[in-house]
């Protein structure tokens, strides 16, 4: 525990000591307040943080991948990796430290945007349910994707290429669902149910959910059951390192 | 306190190493010594746990680096080939962090780190950003890290590379000065580092132990072979032909000192000749000058070993 603190708190500093955590979080915060602004200001608008959210999830697409390339990669490439696996410390504090510290800055980033829903309050009456609900699920998909853009970044000492690698994967992630539109009209039964699998498997349908103001307890499950993978996966992975 | 066992690396096809075997007692300084690409860096990353060997075993503090990792690892410290170092950090800092990383509580870690900036003189930039020190700093920097939580065990590969020569010789202090309490091994391509700081060396060469003894002894025993270099006053092509006749004698090389000459004597080393030739020397009229016996130096064994020359 201590050591995962030690980590974390370790990492959390070189997030604010590069320009990384500053330059992501501008980007984030400049596209999500340009589509929040169009989208509120449309006649009829609602006042609800469901754009905001379908939004969030495109842009969390490479501000994940972004936040977790450095985390492994520099290590290998510094050498430092070579004094983290040789001090007394297990490789799963190691990994949860660096996940904690890039959760940690995903919620600073996300905390701004309350901002968004102040202008909300201050103009007119949004429901308050489906806006924690919102952020519950957006906070819990990018937990999820966080421990993707780590094992990506635990595969190479190359940043761009953790970076590659990561927004591949969770873009797989991201739009597994579009394939329910592939077979046609009346499809096999083994064909439904594959679909079904797959589209559960999606990110995106579970944040559905959440930004109507519905926590269904599957989807929360599928949040964590991914986190717990790719956490498990990035140890995984570090042990495989030390066998090549 | 190190143990290590039939080790061998296989990086694919490539054998990196093969059946190393050595131990080192507490207290102990062993040099590992070899050229580019013999090995050393592999032997000891096996050593620190960094990666496993395909097969053999290795303990350090009696605990196997495999199984009981942590413990093993609890021992150790460990200056690695490149040295790790976050560029972000100031030395403060960073010394800060490795000893936590270590375990060592908050007021443990101001007092080490205040004391290991000393030992490692970097008082001056004990502030500055890693990124900004030299080379010769950034060594001492991993020096520093290495000793901060006064390990049992310390591995060090090449620790004196790239520092200037006034700060090796206090680094080769340094490392004697530890060598009382821990256990040392030491990777160096520095032949008189070797003499002076390590009580025994292991000379390793394309993966394979080739010699391993005190210094002073591999000349002798190692060696193969062993010299005598004698200064005489006589005719020179005599001389060399009655030396050479000597039972025992392989080699004699004369070389013009002006009014004298200086003969180099090789023989099986099985057998003291001192006495031998100069009794024949004396016996036959020719003015002795001098005799002394000489062993191989620490560089000639070194370039027979590995280069297989036969001696
Ligand atoms: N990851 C690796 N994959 C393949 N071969 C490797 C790997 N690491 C080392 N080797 C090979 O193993 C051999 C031993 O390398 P090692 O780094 O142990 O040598 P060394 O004795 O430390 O040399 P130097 O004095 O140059 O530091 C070399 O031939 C090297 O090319
Ligand atoms: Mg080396």
């Amino acid at each position: 525990m201590r050591n995962t603190i030690l980590i974390t708190a370790k990492e959390f500093r070189s997030y604010f000591t590069s320009p990384i955590a500053y330059v992501v979080t501008a980007v984030f915060l400049a596209l999500t307040g340009f589509f929040f602004a169009v989208s509120v200001t449309r006649p009829l608008a609602d006042a609800s943080m469901r754009d905001f959210v379908s939004i969030s999830q495109f842009i969390l697409w490479f501000i994940i991948p972004a936040l977790t390339m450095r985390l492994f990669a520099e290590e290998q490439k510094l050498g430092t990796l070579e004094m983290l696996l040789t001090a007394p410390v297990r490789d799963i504090e190691v990994v949860l430290g660096k996940y904690l510290a890039s959760l940690g800055v995903l919620l600073a980033m996300l905390l701004p945007t309350a901002y968004f829903v102040a202008l909300l309050f201050w103009f007119g009456t949004p429901d308050t349910g489906p806006i924690l609900s919102a952020y519950i699920g957006l906070v819990l998909m990018g937990a999820a994707l966080l421990t993707l853009g780590l094992f990506a970044s635990s595969l190479s000492s190359n940043q761009i290429i953790a970076f590659v690698v990561g927004a591949g994967i969770i873009l797989v992630l991201l739009f597994a669902d579009a394939v329910a539109g592939l077979p046609g009209a009346d499809p096999p039964l083994f064909v439904q149910r594959l679909v079904a699998v797959i589209q559960y498997a999606s990110i995106r349908t579970h944040l559905i959910d959440f930004s109507r103001g519905v926590i269904d307890t599957r989807d929360v499950i599928y949040y964590a059951v991914l986190t717990v993978v790719g956490l498990f996966l990035t140890v995984r992975s570090l042990e495989t390192r030390r066998w090549r | 306190m190190i143990e290590a066992k039939g080790l061998t690396k296989h990086y694919g096809n490539f054998i990196a190493i093969e059946d190393v075997t050595f131990k080192a007692e507490k207290g102990e300084i062993l040099g590992l010594l070899g050229p580019n690409g013999a090995g050393k860096t592999t032997t000891m990353r096996i050593l620190t746990g960094y990666i496993p060997a395909t097969s053999g075993d290795a303990k350090v503090g009696g605990y196997d680096i495999l199984t009981q990792s942590l413990e093993a690892r609890r021992h150790l410290g460990y200056l690695p080939e490149t040295v790790p170092l976050y560029t972000d950090m100031t030395v403060r800092e960073y010394l800060g962090f490795a000893g936590k990383l270590h375990g060592l509580t908050n007021a443990k870690v101001a007092k080490r780190s205040g004391q290991v900036i000393d030992t490692c003189r970097l008082g001056e930039y004990r502030d500055t950003i890693i990124g900004k020190l030299s080379k010769g700093f950034r060594q001492r920097v991993g020096i520093a890290q290495a000793i901060i939580h006064e390990p049992d065990v310390l591995i060090l590969d090449e620790p004196t590379i790239g520092i200037d020569p006034r700060q090796v010789v206090e680094t080769r202090n340094l490392i004697k000065e530890l060598g009382g309490e821990h256990t040392v091994i030491l990777s160096t391509h520095i032949l008189p580092e070797v003499s002076m700081v390590c009580g025994r060396v292991i000379i390793i060469n394309e993966g394979r132990v080739v010699a391993m003894d005190r210094p002073e002894n591999l000349s002798d025993r190692l060696g193969g072979a062993s010299r005598i270099v004698m200064d005489v006053r006589g005719p020179d092509r005599e001389i060399v032909q009655t030396l050479s006749k000597v039972e025992g004698v392989k080699t004699v090389n004369s070389e013009d000192l002006g009014g004298r000459q200086r003969y180099t004597v090789d023989f099986r080393p099985n057998k003291d000749l001192r006495e031998d030739l100069a009794r024949l020397v004396v016996n036959r009229g020719w003015g002795l000058l001098a005799l002394q016996p000489q062993g191989f130096s620490l560089e000639e064994i070194f370039l027979k070993l590995t280069t297989k020359e036969e001696i």
